[in-house]
């Protein structure tokens, strides 16, 4: 079942400053999708599009064949409940001055959801893997890594099907990186993953499906195992290339 | 040969608070030394320590050699005199080093002046310009006598960091150390970087201090590497031996860390 | 080193710096002075109690003026005045230029620009002149023309620091998550916006506060602001000014009540700071 379907869509800021061109790409339920790209290529554009944070210039959004109207209000909050989203940067996206109960449960607020929030928060703070004493304190107290599985618990609290990360592990070390990578693939099984980063390695870690952007314009989508293993596009192969990874010593 | 650099039993305190304690690191002339560690663990600083340029408030104790000259008690205006010529730093964001207001060709300019004053020696305008020139060639950067007249905000990342390099190339520095010189960039950029600064150590035969948290760009970059955990020294090796054959646990999780993502891209392209 | 658990550390108390606590004693005094005057006071501010220009005595702490009212009587009176005026002026200004500046700083780029540029021009008319022409729009002086002068004069300031400082805010990520919360504009000024803004404002605040204090006594020295019998501090240094060389308490005493408020606002506002913001608090 397809989630999100995006066809030929441009973006442009003001007139002339086109930033994507010709999108076509579709999020299937199930299937994890990394989008790939350098600074520039138009990621935070597709990931704000897909957020209906921003309507295409051209082209059309459908979520579940619905066409994504922003102005839809009931329409909306079913997408909202469905889609979340976690950001790069640990410490600007969580409310410095709201516990971290309120912030998990902001969705369930806003979305009107009908449910025990509580235990909701409770539930998402263990799906993290971070103590229930955790809901009565502030961001400010946590550690980089922490704050990042806070922000997971806000997005997966409404039990959406979709939660797209914007390079959400960019910002932290290495060891907890990894960790952060284990909590994302267990979540994976019971919410579809779109990861939108610059390092390929670690959406490879986690997704079936690839697209690779450059300059606004997808260059080459398809599953994983082909692109990492056979990259046809030029640009690919050499992301993959200047990719660092450690020499093999053994 | 005397080190550029000898760091014995660095200890560097904040308000009673050890945060560096007992680093010690040697490097010669040609050698490239990787400083790895996660954040908090204190490489930047110790960077900073072997320059003489902690932060207010904190207090160094132990030994730092720079070209041969004590630098922990020694005063500021005594290391300004050497550290010119020892040592030339870059770091993650090229922007803090450039001056928003100045054209690339006049800071690179300057900073060649300045070694000119201090060697006693008078340059002409259009030598300066022309060694500008060389080196915004030597760094690769395009076009230098158009990107000569640019302002830093008008290039890209990778061309900041180009600039930051060619600025502290004009130095002549015979110790380059690099902060996190590639973690702003773009994979493909990073590439290109790395490979124009093992270029330069090289041809310069500059000892090069690398501090970085990422693994794989360490070892792409330095021969051999220490690991720092909370400021303490964990483990220190050629980076086969370090990352071939981790022997402390907090190295092997890390390399362990590092090799998942290198697997999940295949490992042998 | 593990991520998964949080140092479980108390949370930090408010520290109090002497600063907060000296301006908070300050300001203290003069909010229960200025209530005593609503029940008692020495004496009737307006009666001749003594004799003109006495001295500081037992009877009459700070002496007397030249129709022979106790000075003191009439401070405290003022005290009350002052407070009056400052609140006044605080609310309408808080209430006027916060929401002018939070709808700045949501509007599109052209309706932000003619706001600021209002904004800059306003800020640049002294509070003096705004206010004789409110007076002179009005039937006369008093005590509201005078608070509702300052009032607009500060409301400027503060709408201008509000849209910057909610600029700020909006540009945050947990911003955009909320928006993707579903959580919808007014949800956003209110869980988001004014929470946090509110540290850096209520600071703000306190100081408009002194300076809406000040600007009542230049207004009334200028017989723009409360008329007599008002014993506003303003008019009691106006008075007192043509004997000053023979009675020079009768211009000290209202000056130190006026220094030692403004003092006091100031101080207060410097403490609020550390108090008001639990994340400035971390190091």
């Amino acid at each position: 079942m397809s989630l999100i379907d995006l066809a030929a869509v441009s973006f442009a800021y003001g007139r002339s400053r086109k930033v994507l061109h010709d999108i076509d790409l579709r999020i299937e339920a199930g299937r994890n999708l990394g989008i790939v790209g350098e600074s520039g290529s138009g990621k935070t554009t597709i990931l704000r599009l897909l957020l209906g944070l921003a309507r295409p210039t051209s082209g059309r959004i459908a979520f579940r064949g619905e066409p994504l109207d922003p102005r839809d209000r009931l329409f909306m909050r079913g997408f909202r409940r469905s889609v979340q989203a976690v950001f790069q940067d640990p410490y600007s996206s969580l409310d410095p001055r709201q516990k971290v109960a309120d912030i998990i449960a902001e969705p369930l607020r806003s979305l009107n959801v009908d449910t025990d929030i509580d235990a909701a928060v409770a539930e998402a703070l263990a799906s993290v893997d971070l103590p229930s004493g955790a809901a009565g304190r502030y961001p400010h107290e946590f550690s980089g890594g922490q704050r990042q599985r806070i922000a997971i618990a806000r997005a997966i609290v409404s039990q959406p099907e979709l939660v797209l990360a914007d390079e959400v592990v960019s910002a932290l070390d290495l060891t907890t990186r990894i960790r952060i990578v284990d909590l994302l693939k267990s979540l994976s099984e019971r919410t579809t993953l779109v990861l939108v980063s610059h390092d390929i390695g670690f959406v490879a870690l986690l997704c079936q499906d690839l697209v690779i952007l450059e300059k606004g314009r997808i260059v080459e989508q398809g599953s994983a195992r082909n692109i990492l293993s056979a990259p046809k596009h030029p640009y690919t192969q050499r992301l993959l290339e200047s990719t660092p990874r450690l020499p093999d010593f053994t | 040969m005397a080190d550029l650099l000898n760091i014995e039993n660095l200890t560097i305190h904040h308000a009673r608070q050890p945060l560096v304690s007992g680093v010690s690191l040697s490097l010669a002339a040609g050698e490239r030394v990787g400083l790895i560690g996660e954040s908090g663990s204190g490489k930047s600083l110790t960077a900073l320590a072997a320059i003489g340029l902690l932060p207010e408030g904190m207090t160094a104790s132990g030994s730092v050699l720079l070209a041969g000259q004590q630098v922990i008690g020694a005063a500021e205006r005594d290391i300004v005199g050497f550290r010119g010529t020892a040592v030339a730093t870059i770091f993650q964001e090229p922007l803090t080093a450039l001056d928003p207001l100045m054209r690339i060709g006049d800071q690179i300019a300057e900073v060649l002046r300045r070694r000119a004053r201090r060697d006693g020696r008078s340059v002409s305008r259009a030598d300066v310009a022309n060694e500008v020139l060389a080196l915004m060639a030597r760094v690769a950067l395009p076009d230098p006598t158009r990107l000569a007249r640019a302002y830093p905000h008008e290039m890209s990342g990778g061309q900041r960091q180009r600039a930051a390099i060619a600025m502290a190339l004009a130095s002549r520095p015979s110790l380059l150390i690099a902060d996190e010189p590639t973690t702003a960039l773009d994979v493909t950029t990073q590439a290109e970087v790395l490979k124009l600064l093992e270029t330069l150590v090289r041809e310069e035969n500059m000892g090069l201090l690398f501090i970085s948290h990422d693994l794989p760009v360490v070892g792409a970059a330095v021969d051999r590497v220490l690991v720092l955990r909370a400021g303490e020294l964990v483990e220190e090796g050629q980076i086969a031996e370090v990352f071939g054959r981790p022997r402390h646990p907090y190295t092997q999780g890390l390399v362990e860390a590092a090799r998942a993502f290198d697997h999940a891209i295949g490992a042998a392209l | 080193m593990t991520d998964a658990t949080p140092a479980l550390s108390p949370p930090s108390s408010p520290r109090l710096t002497p600063a907060f606590v000296i301006g908070a004693t300050l300001v203290g005094l003069h909010v229960i002075v200025g209530l005593i005057t609503l029940f008692w006071a020495p004496y009737d501010p307006t009666a001749m109690t003594g004799g003109r220009l006495a001295p500081p005595s037992l009877a009459h702490w700070a002496g007397t003026d030249r129709l022979g009212r106790d000075l003191f009587t009439e401070i405290m009176v003022g005290a009350r005045i002052a407070l009056a005026v400052g609140i006044g002026a605080v609310a309408i200004a808080a209430t006027i230029g916060v929401t002018i500046g939070l709808l700045a700083a949501f509007a599109s780029r052209t309706v932000d620009d003619v706001l600021a540029a209002t904004l800059d021009i306003l800020i640049a008319f002294p509070t003096l002149l705004l206010a004789m022409l409110i007076v002179a729009a009005s039937d006369g002086a008093s005590l509201g023309t005078a608070i509702l002068a300052i009032g607009i004069a500060a409301s400027s300031i503060v709408a201008r620091l509000t849209r910057i400082l909610a600029r700020r805010v909006l540009a945050m990520d947990y911003i955009t998550a909320a928006r993707v919360s579903g959580t919808g504009w007014l949800g956003i000024v209110r869980i988001h916006v004014l929470p946090n803004i509110w540290p850096t404002l209520i600071v703000n605040l306190a100081l408009q506060f002194g300076l809406a204090v000040i600007a009542e006594a230049s207004l009334s020295y200028l017989g723009l602001g409360a008329p007599p019998p008002n014993a506003s501090w303003g008019r009691l240094l106006q008075e007192a000014q043509a004997t000053v060389y023979t009675a020079p308490f009768g211009a000290v005493a209202p000056g130190i009540a006026l220094v030692s408020l403004v003092i006091g606002l100031n101080l207060f506002a410097d403490g609020l700071r550390d108090v008001a913001d639990p994340t400035r608090r971390r190091r």
